[in-house]
């Protein structure tokens, strides 16, 4: 069929609409720079469904510190799926909307809600949203949380809409972490995902690197220097509990934890040259990994918790080989470039996602490994890209870059197309790594 | 290849007979074919002390230093060698400080030198540390080889992590490709 009809659209016409439209993106504008972050988008066909979340009732009364409603907006923009909105009007998960304004204004979907102070001093966070065009109700939830939940609360309700209006799960209520650096200090830190929440999980005088959560999002695995020499060390994020899981002679360094929790591949010195390991939670080496004269370094277990990929120089410069958690040959993956490193697998195993030096820069590279041949994409236009890393549903990809002088964490579609610059208040940003879902 | 001519110390003359059968087997840290410069294991200030006269010191003075645990010896020698870009070979300028620095810890096996590898800000931090780490087991090996026991030296890694020097430019890039060595 040569004319495909564009399915049309209730409110993509008349003079209304596009004032409309106007009002929507200056709106989405203010919102953006009310939650300090930045979000690019380039190339053609990014379309962007435009939704609306009113303001909750009662959150400026109940909650002055912050808004759950511009949380989950400012969330949605992120995701590059969506334009948001707030609208006008009062309303709550109980109200009654007009969708016809609604559809004028014009949005496909409205989210409103309320917040309530509970006896306890807990807070009750509801919502519901809506389907304005089919004029039902499509999906809402109550949760009574903590006052330290009240940003979870949000980016959990940001997930229901995620998830009801695309079908993909949401990642705004899992964490990352990272590591600042600023005033000769090193501190881990943990976020939730928009970047804002900063919390220290370790703080030192000596570098931080290679920070990797668990399986479970309890632990943080990462390289401490606090020895001056480099240990990996594993933490308990709630109670900050330490234990030391690879303190050989030498370097120990580049942990990644097995898909059940219960290992960690890392590369030591121990036994001269840089060559990944098995080791169990307690510290005793499991296997070795890699026998090479080279170095064998960055570890990074495939979904199928089999496939290991990991970064080798055996062949001259550094490329991205894999083996498997018994060890065994190892197969070159990456062709392209001198320079492959940091390799990180998509949840679903298909897409790498790998640091490229390419004429002098080192930019952000994806490979799809489920189609032979495929060529590696580039995804960005800087040109000092770090450590990328997954969000657990695979749509985002964080990694460390640099722009206006600092050092700053990014998030970029796995198309390259709608980018975010995280909010970082102060020093230097780097080593990103996105938690798994649930906390 | 002429024969290196050997320098005649107080102490460490064991170390250095073995250094010399060694060198000759070595390939590896390309230090088998330099010849062995003459040399007194004194730092440099104690050299400048003894030497400049009619500099505003006495000439008469006499700074004494002990050789008998080698670490004095060490002060003046460097403890920090210097790489090339994308090299792991201990150049021939820094042959004296690793020789200083195996006597030393042949002289006194209850000694510990760590040796810290570095590398310059380009590239990831993880694959830098495995760099660093070359450097500094360069280091090590050519220690071992002079004599040092493989106990007394650990080799580690901070990759691109503690730049001697800020900017990004090759003169900082080249003070940063370092390994530095702690006597401890």
């Amino acid at each position: 069929m040569l004319n495909t009809p564009r399915p049309e659209l209730p409110h993509a016409t008349g003079r209304r609409a596009l004032l409309g439209a106007v009002a929507a993106a200056l709106l989405a504008t203010s919102v953006s720079a009310q939650a300090q972050f930045k979000v690019q988008i380039s190339g053609v066909g990014a379309t962007q469904l435009p939704i609306a979340i009113a303001k909750f009732r009662d959150e400026e009364r109940n909650t002055p510190s912050l808004s759950i409603s511009a949380i989950v907006r400012a969330d949605l923009e992120r995701s590059g799926v969506f334009r948001a909105t707030a609208g006008n009007g009062a309303l709550d998960e109980n109200s009654q909307p007009v969708f016809a304004e609604w559809r004028s204004l014009p949005v496909d979907a409205l989210a409103a809600g309320s917040v309530t102070r509970l006896a306890d001093g807990r807070f009750d966070v509801r919502f519901k949203l809506w389907d304005v065009v089919k004029g039902n109700v499509i999906a809402g939830h109550s949760s009574a949380v903590e006052a330290g939940d009240l940003r979870l609360a949000a980016h959990r309700i940001s997930d229901a809409i995620y998830e009801k209006l695309t079908g993909v799960k949401g990642v705004f209520s899992t964490r990352i972490a990272f590591v600042t650096k600023g005033a000769g200090r090193f501190t881990l830190r943990v976020a939730d995902a928009d970047g804002e929440n900063w919390q220290v999980a370790a703080n030192s005088n000596e570098p931080i690197i290679s920070p990797a959560w668990s399986p479970d999002g309890k632990q943080l695995a990462y390289v401490s220097f606090d020895k001056k020499k480099p240990v990996v060390v594993t933490q308990d994020v709630a109670s900050g509990a330490r234990r030391e899981v690879a303190n050989f002679r030498g370097s120990n360094s580049a942990p990644a934890w097995s898909n059940d929790g219960q290992m960690l591949a890392v590369t030591l010195s121990r036994d001269t040259g840089s060559q990944l390991y098995l080791v169990d939670r307690s510290g005793n080496i499991v296997r070795r990994l890699t026998t090479s004269n080279a170095i064998d370094t960055e570890p990074a277990f495939a979904p199928d918790g089999v496939g290991v990929y990991f970064v080798s120089d055996r062949g001259g410069g550094p490329q991205i080989y894999r083996t498997t958690v018994s060890g065994g040959n190892a197969e070159r993956i990456t062709f392209g470039g001198a320079y492959n490193i940091s390799p990180a697998i998509s949840p679903d195993g298909r897409t790498l996602a790998y640091i490229s030096r390419q004429g002098g820069g080192y930019k952000l590279y994806t490979l799809d490994l489920s189609a032979a041949g495929a060529q590696p994409q580039a995804l960005t236009d800087s040109s000092d890209d770090e450590s990328p890393s997954f969000a657990p549903n695979g749509k985002l990809i964080i990694y460390a870059t640099r722009a206006g002088g600092r050092d700053v964490l990014m998030t970029t579609t796995l198309d390259g197309k709608i980018k975010a610059t995280l909010p970082s208040p102060a020093g230097d940003l780097r080593e990103p790594v996105w938690g798994p879902y649930g906390r | 290849m002429n024969t290196p001519s050997l320098p005649i110390l107080r102490s460490g003359l064991l170390a250095t007979a073995i250094t010399a059968a060694l060198l000759a087997g070595c390939s590896s840290v390309k230090l088998d074919d330099v010849p062995v410069e003459s040399r007194t294991p004194v730092s440099a200030g104690a050299l400048a002390g003894n030497n400049n006269a009619g500099k505003g010191t006495a000439s008469s003075t006499v700074t004494p230093v002990d050789l008998s645990n080698g670490a004095d010896a060490l002060k003046g020698a460097g403890r920090v060698i210097y790489f090339d870009f994308d090299s792991y070979v201990v150049k021939d300028e820094y042959r004296g400080t690793v020789d200083n620095y195996a006597k030393a810890l042949a002289a006194d096996r209850k000694k510990h030198l760590m040796i810290e590898g570095h590398t310059d800000e380009r590239g990831g931090s993880e694959y830098n540390l495995a760099l660093g780490q070359k450097r500094a087991e360069a280091v090590a090996k050519s220690l071992a080889l002079l004599g040092a026991g493989q106990a007394q030296v650990e080799a580690v890694s901070y990759g691109k992590e503690r730049p001697a020097v800020q900017g990004s430019d090759e003169a900082a890039w080249a003070k940063n490709r370092r390994a530095e060595l702690n006597l401890k």
